[in-house]
């Protein structure tokens, strides 16, 4: 599993942080989403597809 | 002429008239049309899209054809004095598109982090806590939303904000007319100008006398040469609004639908898993879907979407809590479940405008629900159900009062 973030689409929902706190944060300055883990091991594939589907702005891609 | 009428009869009305027997399920004329969007006649007589199906929602809330510039001819106003005062109101997050969005957006981001709202926790339970002590101190029966579910968010904002919380009075007022429905054009402005006359003086104070707080930071900016000091005034009117009436109205309307289904408010009340918690704020979130009076948009372009042609100048009404009540999206939708999974809700929109200040309310919630009825676990409403006075007049559903016993 491989993500990819674009940081233009990021609105700063935050909700990619709740839905998987051990892949993704956010920027202290501007909420911006940053990337943890871009090869995060499968016991977090679940959590990682719901960050993704929960993205407001679909700034969150996964290539299996 | 019978033809005629049966032909204008078609078209139902927007928002329309929910039943009393039910009222937290949204009006039925929105969720009995059988197709996910269709045309309705609103207020002034236009007929936009009403947007309904969960699906068709995202599609339209992401698509960058749908605009929020709501001074483009055929915006679907919510109310006359929406209408009435358009050329009054300045470039905001509500209603700037693209590059301009995006440039105010992240402004006003970085107070709101999960991190940051996670660093509140404590302070939110602190201010519940002594909330409840007061109202269990206090006389019976009790008003919840003078209790608890108004002034906890209104010292939450504050605190976060810098905003005195002594002055609450004062913007409380004004920050009610701000969202009524049925304000006149001149009271609606009236509410804004004290409001922002207010902020204006507290951010021209923390030029010259900062402190750890969201005014303090657009006031840096405004000495930064990066903002204007009636932008930032703007931007500070916006989340202090927005921060008030929201949350409230979830705690108290999430508190009347809890007491109606007893069995769903045990499993809150006595679980310890804050994933259950959690879990069960995003079901009431959907179950309720406060801003029911539906986002607006406008098409730039056509559209095609679900079998159906938006044209370029339609405008379009999403409504909110009937996309939390499709089937497709969430079986049995009626049902208040705290154990579904409920995260792909939109009470909190969806696309580049989803609300900026949800962590904040996911945690206020989760600390609220879970503290209240465990504290008082007698409560109950002190009057009947049909006696509650719903908001069917206002920008955010609740009700004006929950008087509560114990």
């Amino acid at each position: 599993m491989k993500i990819v973030v674009d940081e233009e689409k990021c609105v700063a929902a935050g909700q990619c942080v709740v839905a998987a706190p051990d892949v993704f944060d956010q920027r202290d300055e501007d909420g911006i989403v940053v990337l943890l883990d871009e090869n995060p091991p499968p016991r977090l594939a679940g959590d990682v597809r719901q960050a993704a589907a929960v993205c407001p702005a679909l700034a969150i891609s996964i290539e299996d | 002429m019978a033809e005629t009428q049966t032909a204008e009869t078609r078209v139902p009305e927007y928002p329309g008239v929910r039943d009393g027997r039910c009222p937290f399920a949204p009006p039925a004329e929105l969720l009995q049309q059988g197709k996910p969007l269709f045309r309705a006649r609103i207020w002034d007589g236009s007929t936009p899209w009403i947007v309904t199906g969960h699906a068709a929602q995202r599609e339209i809330l992401s698509d960058p054809r749908v605009s929020v510039n709501e001074k483009l001819p055929g915006f679907p106003y919510p109310t006359q004095a929406m209408a009435e005062t358009v050329d009054h109101r300045p470039l905001t997050i509500f209603n700037a598109d693209g590059a301009d969005h995006v440039r105010i957006r992240r402004m006003m981001t970085a107070p709101f982090t999960r991190n940051r709202m996670e660093k509140l926790r404590p302070a939110i339970q602190q201010f519940t806590e002594e909330l409840i002590d007061r109202m269990l101190a206090g006389p019976k029966p009790a008003d919840l939303v003078t209790a608890l579910s108004l002034p906890l968010p209104s010292l939450m904002i504050c605190e976060l904000l810098g905003v005195p919380y002594t002055d609450h009075d004062f913007f409380q007022e004004h920050a009610t007319v701000a969202v009524k429905r049925d304000a006149t054009a001149e009271e609606s402005l009236a509410g804004m100008q004290a409001l922002g006359g207010y902020l204006t003086q507290l951010l021209e104070k923390k030029l010259t006398e900062p402190e750890n707080d969201v005014l303090s930071d657009f006031a840096a900016r405004v000495k930064a040469g990066e903002l204007e000091l009636p932008d930032a005034t703007l931007l500070a009117m916006v989340l202090l609004i927005a921060g008030h009436e929201t949350s409230a109205n979830m705690i108290t309307l999430g508190t009347a639908a809890l007491l109606e289904n007893p069995d769903q408010l045990e499993l809150l009340r006595t679980t310890e898993d804050p994933a259950v918690v959690a879990n069960a704020v995003e079901e009431l979130l959907r179950y309720l879907t406060i801003p029911h009076l539906g986002q607006r948009r406008i098409a730039l372009e056509d559209i095609e979407i679900a079998g159906e042609t938006i044209r370029a100048g339609d405008g379009i009404i999403v409504s909110l809590p009937a996309g939390n009540w499709d089937p497709e999206a969430f079986p049995e939708p009626d049902r208040l479940d705290l154990t579904r999974a409920a995260r792909h809700h939109h009470a909190f929109a969806w696309g580049a405008h989803q609300c900026l200040g949800q962590q904040l309310a996911r945690i206020e919630l989760q600390v609220v629900y879970r503290t209240l009825y465990r504290r008082v676990p007698t409560l109950r409403l002190a009057v009947g159900r049909d006696e509650l006075e719903f908001k069917g007049d206002s920008l955010a559903y609740g009700v004006y009062e929950l008087p509560v016993t114990w």
